[in-house]
């Protein structure tokens, strides 16, 4: 038996250019993440001083942290989407 | 019409499975869906599985009962995520077939592999089964009025007739309905909960008295405890507080002793007495649908304030969360503890005040605070939190009902949008199940149905039944990717029985049928398991077992496929060992958790790290036999 995808993909020229963004984006979100849980962990403390609109640093850092994930993942599409685009593009011209 | 409502949408469920059943013929189908879901059915359904019954009813309970800490699983399981997106998602796409083995095995077609990961799939699903069922008891317990058993047994009949009938098809469609209405009716639930606003006497918008607990005062008299009008029994000391036993007007109860500044207070408690002849008492009366523990929680003080001056109205998010930051609010929890009066076996449930600050940051829970080793413990389970759910089985199928490898990115995005948004609601969903007192002294995990119950009977059923659809969902998922693991992986790949596709199909039907009957069992034996507790394990064991080969395998072009093996098989066992010779399992053995071996109850710190040393150092050892083996 043949071992291809339930759906056939077809080459991707943008794979290596997403690959290295996403691992970027992985580690600048795991240094954030890494910070956080540094924070409860050495100063727990800091945790319950208020930083904004009456709100503690553990919820902002929290809420942060899932918006951040959010904006990073938009980023990254766009930053794919743009580079895929890019390389369709290329070959139509030539 | 709570039952109406739960009957109608389980029988939506099954008709939408009976439907998809005349359409799919192929092993494609059947695992993957055909690949044809559009990606942000897809993303959405990727919600519908990863919010599971540990998300849902587990997080708001924790959020309930200690507070930030609770969320801290919200941040992190939505964290992981982010491995997901950034690091697995695209090249799990382009390997894979139907399962995650096939991605693992695409480049080397090795035996090892595919026993080692479909073994890991099948154990990671199993153990990620056990909560989700004892989940499904607690909820239809309430809501049908049938026992714990009758409930697991239901909610596994039902998931069998899904999965056995439709497969992957069904599965994301049930998923994809359920994740939008759970998304949608926890926002309506928070959106009320922040327009009653804060109360220190919460009646459920009038449905529930609110019901003070009372304060004696006591004096010593030649070495004995005297209260006025009552008749003391006993005082029985536990864990470093005294707790004392009145008697007036026939009925006995049991105090919390406080000493302060000289004086001598007793807290009323709610609790239940097992009698040596097998009776039940509540509150000092016999045990009887009427009589039941009252729902406990509530504000002691509002910023300082108490009584209706104290009320707030309707309040804005950020306020409602400011206001119970503040060291001046204070918050009702409990205490559960349990004592020996004679021959009867006393369950306490005792008042623990805490304020807003501590309640609204770190340290209840997880005691950050505390000691080297607790610390290591509360980092472990942050890394396994983190690198978990790119491992989860269940989830990296979805990868393969996609048409492409930027629909499997665009989903991936959709279910970051709508996760990272239901993990906002459930702070409000815990904390206003806690401020309304609307919180089951016994178990948690109902305290987000609850929550719903006390804005009327309405919310209440619907909420109940995205809360079943959501264990049903989740269940389906999971017994999907065992039966993909069996019939896929073990018996078509691993043995090369050489099914066609209709055998496969069947084959998949039947180790669904299984896996299910297993987990109906395990779910009736493991009741009163403590639902997060069984989730946080198979993160732990699927971080460890697949985290490593899938990095690697992408990462790393040393890999061999010994190495995988070695690597999956080294980070389940190793992980499984850390958590059986834990404090937490010696506790649930009923042995002293001080005594067990290893002082950790989250093995990932060690466990994860190993299996990548394991993966690296094997992989170099056989990197010349594999490579003459090419040539």
């Amino acid at each position: 038996m043949l071992h291809e995808p339930a759906s056939q993909c077809g080459p991707d020229a943008s794979a290596e250019y997403k690959q290295n963004i996403g691992v970027w984006m992985f580690l600048l979100y795991a240094v954030v993440y890494a910070i956080f849980v540094a924070i409860n962990l050495l100063r727990p403390l800091w945790m319950e001083k208020t930083v904004f609109m009456g709100l503690n640093l553990a919820m902002v850092y929290g809420f942060g942290l899932i918006v951040f994930a959010l904006v990073e993942a938009l980023i990254y599409n766009h930053m794919c989407r743009t580079h895929e685009a890019d390389n369709k593009a290329a070959p139509e011209a030539k | 019409m709570a039952i109406a409502i739960f009957l109608t949408f389980v029988a939506a469920v099954l008709g939408l499975s009976f439907y998809f059943a005349a359409k799919t013929k192929s092993a494609s189908g059947y695992f993957a869906a055909g690949g044809q879901i559009h990606w942000a059915v897809n993303g959405i359904a990727f919600a519908g599985d990863y919010l599971s019954a540990a998300s849902f009813l587990g997080i708001c309970g924790m959020i309930a009962t200690s507070g930030y800490d609770g969320f801290l699983y919200s941040i992190g399981y939505l964290a992981g995520w982010i491995v997901a997106l950034f690091v697995v998602a695209e090249p799990m796409k382009r390997l894979g077939k139907y399962t995650f083995t096939d991605a693992l095995d695409a480049k080397f077609n090795s035996r090892g592999i595919k026993l080692a990961a479909a073994i890991s799939t099948l154990v990671v699903s199993v153990f990620y089964l056990i909560p989700q069922m004892v989940g499904a008891g607690v909820l239809v317990e309430p809501l049908l009025g049938i026992p714990h058993y009758a409930g697991v047994i239901m909610v596994g009949a039902i998931v069998i007739t899904i999965v056995a009938t439709a497969g992957m098809t069904s599965t994301t469609y049930v998923q994809f309905i359920k994740g939008a209405m759970l998304v949608v009716f926890s926002f309506v639930v928070c959106v009320a909960v922040l327009y009653r606003g804060l109360s220190t006497e919460p009646d459920q918008g009038g449905r529930v008295p609110f019901y003070k607990y009372a304060t004696l005062e006591a004096k010593e008299a030649k070495g004995a405890l005297v209260v006025k009008d009552y008749k003391v029994l006993a005082s029985v000391p536990a864990k470093a507080e005294t707790y004392v036993k009145l008697e007036k007007g026939g009925v006995e109860t049991w105090w919390l002793r406080s000493d302060r500044d000289g004086k001598i207070a007793l807290k009323e408690t709610q609790y239940e007495v097992k009698k040596a002849d097998g009776s039940k008492l509540v509150n000092g009366l016999p045990a009887t649908k009427e009589n039941i523990l009252r729902q406990n929680g509530g504000l002691e003080a509002i910023k300082g304030k108490t009584g209706p001056e104290a009320a707030t109205g309707k309040v804005g998010p950020f306020e409602f969360l400011s206001i119970l930051s503040d060291p001046e609010t204070k918050i009702n929890t409990w205490k559960i503890v349990k004592l020996s009066d004679g021959e009867d076996k006393v369950t306490v449930y005792a008042p623990s005040i805490k304020p807003g600050n501590k309640m609204m940051r770190p340290g209840l829970k997880f005691k950050v605070e505390g000691t080297p080793i607790q610390k290591l413990d509360f980092l472990s389970l942050m890394l396994a939190l983190f690198l978990g759910t790119a491992a989860l089985p269940h989830i990296l199928i979805r990868y393969y009902t996609v048409p492409s490898a930027a629909c499997a990115r665009k989903s991936t995005i959709v279910a970051i949008a709508a996760i990272g948004f239901f993990y906002v609601l459930t702070m409000y969903m815990g904390l206003g199940a806690v401020v309304n007192a609307a919180l089951n002294p016994v178990t948690d995990n109902m305290s987000a149905p609850l929550l719903a119950r006390t804005f009327g009977t309405f919310l209440f059923a619907v909420i109940s039944a995205i809360a079943f659809a959501t264990v049903l969902g989740t269940v389906s998922g999971l017994i999907i990717a065992a039966s993909g693991a069996v019939a896929h992986d073990l018996m078509d790949r691993y043995m090369q029985l050489g099914h066609t596709e209709k055998q496969k199909v069947r084959a998949g039907k039947i180790a669904a049928f299984v896996v299910g009957i297993i987990a109906i069992m395990l779910g009736i034996l493991f009741q009163g398991m403590n639902v997060s507790f069984l989730v946080g394990l198979a993160f732990a064991v699927a971080a460890s077992a697949n985290l490593p080969a899938i990095i690697m395998i992408l990462f790393w072009k040393k890999t061999t496929a010994k190495g995988i093996a070695a690597s999956i098989v080294t980070g389940m066992v190793s992980a499984i060992g850390i958590i059986m010779f834990s404090p937490s399992m010696y506790d649930k053995f009923g042995l002293d958790p001080l005594t067990a071996p290893v002082p950790l109850d989250n093995p990932g710190i060690f466990s994860i790290p190993l299996s990548f040393l394991v993966l690296v150092v094997v992989s170099l050892l056989t990197q010349k036999k594999e490579e003459k083996a090419a040539a």
